[in-house]
């Protein structure tokens, strides 16, 4: 009985993983089999085969790694930035109802400008160098996390409020127990959206002006044609993007122990 | 006149006003509570009983009338007042321990870890102190409630409906609890319920309510010794004199098969 419940359990443990990987996979499996039958034209969109081959040239060469880690220091430290100001910003006007008033609209007109229209703004401002860069990155990713502890703060249940107000909570341990740990959730998916929009706005930021970065490397290989190189750029800021996320979600998972949640039928 | 510690409440009324219209919740209450008193407020939803344990626990305070307690008057909150809620109202991301932790104010850590065990004693949850609410039951989540609300040691204990979202069974085993915790504690006790059998169970006295608005219809002292007979001929009379007070023009030979 033992043995068979173990063995039953390998297999829907091969069935999940082979479910994880099948339909990436079914795609590299198409677009191999229709660059060697010769349907695909090679400048357009090259071969699987062509794109490992210079990925594996970029990986060995270390200039890859090179690209990675300028643009992962300039995520974090746009993503640091915003992060920090995010949350202390969205404790003071979840606490504050006059800072909320005070501040709701102009964060309201402000929210909408997309990272890309403020761009040539942030030339003028802070030129082509480091800072630039991170001023996009930190546009992008400040709002979804401000926004995150604003709404956590009004979430949280006033019955939890009330209870507090009763017990004669002193205000710090109101803002450590309740508030603090009652926004952790909204606030870890916050965190992980505005890492998502950080990540993509560092490969736009450096699309428009760069020397070295992901986004550098895919402007630099559309100017010599290499379609390969571009899509190895493509390819690299989606791992690393899928990579950062599956971080916070581990992070999230090891920090909310008290979260029950609904994972799908 | 007033004995030293009693609850007085005088010429109470209460109304909220919904856009034109003004809607009495209660009106003309008048109650003393002794210390050491276990009182049951019975009566039907929205006759305004939680409104006026609210207003005992200081969460309302636009009234008219006087609500004193040893002869000063109840200004907004105050830890000498403890609250059970019919929900329990733990903190999900905080342990049994760390939730009663949660109301201790100005004490010293071996005093806190002292005061902490103490009360998960009394409720009889040792061992469940590192235990997150989401992995108790709704008996045990209830007796924390009780656990935090009753660690400041408060003269009043509140009971808004505390057991009505738990089973039969779970209800009448928490009944002898909070019995069992009041003989030791010996403060005052005002349990809000619908269940008339509960307010009859627990109560040295059931504070009859009626509905809209909220008015006190009567008193009625219980004279029965504890641990009380539900079975008891005592207690079935006191059951159709409640009984009689909501279903007056009803058939008076109704048969209390529950």
């Amino acid at each position: 009985m033992y043995r068979k419940l173990r063995l039953w359990q390998t297999s829907t443990d091969l069935k999940k993983i082979f479910l994880y990987f099948s339909l990436a996979l079914g795609v590299l499996f198409v677009w191999q089999v229709l660059g060697v039958i010769g349907w695909l034209n090679p400048v357009i969109i090259p071969s699987l085969s062509t794109v490992f081959r210079s990925f594996g040239e970029y990986l060995s060469s270390g200039e890859l790694f090179r690209h990675i880690g300028v643009s992962i220091i300039r995520v974090l430290e746009g993503f640091g930035l915003a992060a920090t100001l995010g949350i202390g910003l969205g404790l003071a006007i979840g606490l504050s109802r006059t800072l909320d008033r005070m501040t709701d609209l102009l964060i309201q007109i402000l929210k909408p400008i997309p990272p890309i229209a403020w761009i040539p703004l942030a030339i003028i401002w802070f030129g082509i160098g480091e800072a630039s860069k991170i001023f996009i990155i930190f546009i992008g990713a400040f709002y979804p996390i401000l926004i995150s502890v604003i709404d956590g703060i009004r979430r949280i249940d006033p019955k939890l409020i009330e209870l507090a107000k009763i017990l004669e909570v002193p205000r710090r341990r109101f803002i450590k127990d309740l508030i603090l740990l009652g926004i952790l959730p909204p606030v870890m998916t916050g965190l992980r959206v505005g890492l998502g929009i950080a990540w993509m706005c560092v490969v736009a930021a450096e699309l428009i002006a760069a020397s070295e970065g992901v986004g550098y490397l895919i402007m630099d290989a559309r100017q010599l044609s290499q379609s390969d190189v571009v899509i190895v750029g493509m390819f690299t800021i989606g791992v690393i993007g899928k990579l950062m996320d599956s971080l916070l979600r581990w992070l999230n998972k090891r920090i909310l122990v008290w979260n029950v949640t609904y994972l799908g039928d | 006149m007033a004995v030293d510690g009693n609850l007085v409440i005088r010429n109470l009324n209460k109304e909220y006003v919904n856009g034109q219209t003004v809607i009495k919740v209660l009106q003309d209450i008048n109650l003393e509570i002794n210390k050491g008193e276990f009182i049951s407020i019975v009566g039907g939803s929205g006759c305004g009983k939680t409104t006026l344990l609210r207003i005992i626990a200081g969460l309302e305070t636009a009234y008219q009338g006087s609500v004193t307690l040893a002869r000063r008057p109840l200004v907004g909150c105050g830890l000498d007042r403890g609250v059970v809620f019919q929900e329990h109202r733990l903190l999900p991301w905080r342990t049994v321990k760390d939730n009663i932790a949660f109301a201790l104010n100005n004490v010293t850590p071996e005093e806190r870890e002292q005061i902490i065990q103490e009360h998960i004693d009394l409720v009889g949850l040792t061992g469940f102190e590192h235990a997150y609410p989401h992995q108790l039951s709704g008996g045990m989540a209830q007796r924390v409630a009780i656990a935090r609300a009753l660690v400041n040691r408060p003269e009043i204990l509140l009971l808004d409906e505390p057991f009505g979202a738990l089973d039969a069974l779970t209800r009448i085993q928490m009944q002898q609890e909070i019995l069992r915790i009041w003989e030791i504690e010996k403060n005052t006790m005002i349990l809000v319920t619908h269940d008339i059998d509960e307010a009859i169970y627990l109560g040295d006295r059931v504070i009859v309510m009626s509905s809209r608005p909220g008015t006190i219809k009567k008193i009625l002292p219980v004279n029965l010794p504890r641990p009380r007979d539900r079975n008891h001929v005592e207690f079935a009379y006191l059951r159709r004199e409640i009984y009689r007070e909501f279903f007056a023009s009803k058939d008076d030979d109704l048969v209390y098969a529950i």
